[in-house]
């Protein structure tokens, strides 16, 4: 294990260094060698604009859609509300992982593991946007084929600066871009963890999640948000999905990962037995309404720009959830006496997930019966089917993500309206075309994440091996995998 | 002198206390304990599992003290920790070999 790690930073500071010494030489270098370097001449630099079109332009962004520079130059590029709100939106998807999810997770577990669960999202964080810099906004969003992007046009970050990438969002500079999908990055194999805590290895979790990034994540974001991407609507696809904030990308492919990795790994010791029971019920409430908070950022931040649409999306997120919470308590109260209120924060969570994928695409009447559904069904899921199966997804990670992205990426096909979001009005609105694109695009996602979990598991479990001893488990992961206790009075 | 360990539910402990310093006794110690007797658990619910839980938590008092003030004490625990439903406690006695003060070396009946 020492050994794998000391490779890793090898190979990184391998790429750290030759890539800060050409930066430095490619700046000086600009200015000398310009023109005589270029093997072929420059297409003629587009004509400058009149004074009506430059105010054309000026209009453009301030009524909230780029300005349409056709074969001329245009000096008007970024929206300042625009970039203030995609950065704005980037921190609160970021909160949503340190410490929303964090919280979450980690109040749900026993005392002796609470280190363990919280530690799975925080290195996330750090982890994650280190391979974000070197290869995944390269692999996810530079343009290559249908399926991912390139492994060397963006490495590094290079290129990725101020200047706005037209295929994404023409009014905010590409590095704002690359910000915001970085925090999606780092949420999404955080959510997988919900369904090995409490008995996975440390040392397992971290080639784990290299590898799932690179084999699941990227492609998959990708496929449906990169440039040609198979499914993309907005950019050329083939099977034009309609995914605003993730359902697929993001919940489908944990959640579907996340059961995977419960049946593999197996249970805990004594589950289901032993009652293990949350440790801190009130961290769990902190974590889910940080949740809340922070999805708005996650839904109305990927309008990508500070117009209606992010209105709408946040309108949308906000009035599924609140239905989806009463949906959740609503069915406890009815079939078990007490309403809970760790389940009102999960039907909460169950909304929050349904309606990513519908948020920029549905009006809000439809957000509360998406709402409902999902939280009815998330919880009967939880309730009933886990209990029926008798699968250990200690934090419902399948029940949540993967049920609950699932029911929201199809009612998108069903509820999608060009009132709303005008870009999809006479193409890509609810009816059976659009649901079955969706379904094509579910299924696909569901695939993936499971053979490749699966995969990457059984390799590793031959290797490095996945859970730990026994002993260790029974003691608790907190003390035998990282020599901490949470609380020490 | 005896011991007098006595298990009690937990919102009856300010009663019992302000009841044996009415009869002079000066200090016990106490600890949070679970147990149960004949009281049963109950159900509780998180994500739609059910746990029975059976323990329940109780209040253990431990007082050491001279044999002529054994039976009053007995008596104040008895009559300020009831409340005529399950799950009231008990009340142990039991012989004390030797008791010491720490700060003055006094033993025996002084020290308690």
């Amino acid at each position: 294990m020492k050994k794998i790690m000391l490779m890793l930073y090898c190979f990184t500071t391998a790429l750290l260094v030759p890539s800060a010494l050409a930066d430095e030489a490619a700046a000086s270098a600009v200015i000398t060698t310009a023109t005589s370097t270029a093997p072929a001449p420059d297409p003629a630099p587009p004509r400058d604009p009149t004074i009506e079109e430059r105010v054309t332009d000026i209009e453009a962004v301030m009524n909230q859609s780029a300005p349409t520079a056709d074969k001329r130059a245009s000096k008007v590029s970024i929206s300042a509300g625009d970039n203030a709100w995609v950065l704005t939106s980037s921190a609160l998807v970021l909160m949503m992982t340190g410490p929303g999810l964090a919280l979450f997770y980690g109040g749900l577990v026993r005392s002796r593991n609470v280190l363990s669960t919280m530690m799975h999202s925080l290195f996330l964080m750090a982890f994650v946007s280190v391979l974000w810099v070197i290869y995944g906004y390269s692999m996810a969003f530079a343009p290559g084929n249908a399926f991912f992007g390139s492994l060397n046009q963006y490495f590094m970050l290079n290129g990725v600066g101020a200047a706005p990438n037209a295929t994404y969002s023409g009014t905010i500079p590409q590095q704002t871009f690359m910000l915001f999908q970085l925090m999606f990055a780092i949420i999404t194999p955080a959510l997988i963890s919900g369904a090995f805590a409490e008995r996975m290895k440390f040392s397992a979790f971290v080639v784990f999640m290299i590898a799932w990034v690179t084999i699941v994540y990227f492609p998959l974001a990708h496929m449906v948000w990169g440039d040609g991407g198979l499914f993309n609507w907005a950019a050329g696809g083939k099977i034009p999905a309609l995914d605003f904030a993730g359902g697929t990308v993001v919940h489908i492919s944990s959640g579907v990962s996340a059961l995977v990795c419960a049946l593999v790994l197996g249970k805990r010791v004594g589950y289901p037995s032993q009652p293990m029971l949350p440790h801190n019920v009130v961290l769990s409430l902190i974590g889910a309404t940080l949740l809340w908070v922070g999805w708005f950022g996650f839904n109305a931040g990927s309008a990508l720009n500070a117009g209606s649409l992010a209105s709408s999306a946040f309108a949308a997120t906000h009035f599924a959830t609140a239905a989806a919470a009463l949906g959740w308590a609503g069915t406890e109260w009815v079939l078990k006496g007490k309403p809970s209120v760790l389940g009102l924060a999960s039907g909460m969570v169950a909304g929050l997930v349904a309606i990513t994928p519908a948020s920029g695409f549905v009006s809000v009447p439809s957000a509360l019966v998406i709402g409902v559904v999902a939280g009815v069904a998330c919880y009967l899921m939880v309730s009933k089917v886990k209990a029926a199966f008798g699968y250990d997804d200690s934090l419902d990670a399948f029940g949540v993500h993967g049920i609950g992205g699932t029911i929201g990426a199809l009612l998108t096909g069903v509820f999608a309206s060009g009132a709303v979001n005008s870009a999809i009005a006479g193409k890509f609105e609810g009816g059976m075309a659009q649901l079955w694109n969706q379904a094509k695009a579910v299924g696909t996602s569901w695939i993936l994440a499971a053979v490749a979990t699966f995969v990457i598991l059984k390799v590793i479990d031959a290797t490095i091996g996945l859970r730990v001893s026994e002993e260790d488990e029974t003691q608790g992961l907190d003390v035998t995998q990282h020599g901490e206790e949470a609380y020490n009075n | 002198m005896k011991k007098i360990e006595a298990i009690i539910k937990p919102f009856k402990l300010e009663e019992v206390k302000d009841a044996l310093s009415e009869i002079g006794i000066q200090g016990m110690t106490v600890t949070e304990v679970k147990g149960f007797g004949r009281q049963k658990g109950h159900t509780e619910i998180y994500r739609g599992s059910e746990y029975t839980v059976d323990f329940l938590p109780k209040v253990k008092i431990e007082v050491v003290l001279s044999d002529d003030l054994a039976e009053k004490a007995i008596d104040a625990i008895v009559k300020s920790a009831k409340t005529g439903k399950i799950g009231d406690g008990k009340v142990f006695v039991l012989p004390i070999e030797q008791a010491i003060r720490i700060r003055t070396d006094e033993t025996g009946e002084k020290a308690v």
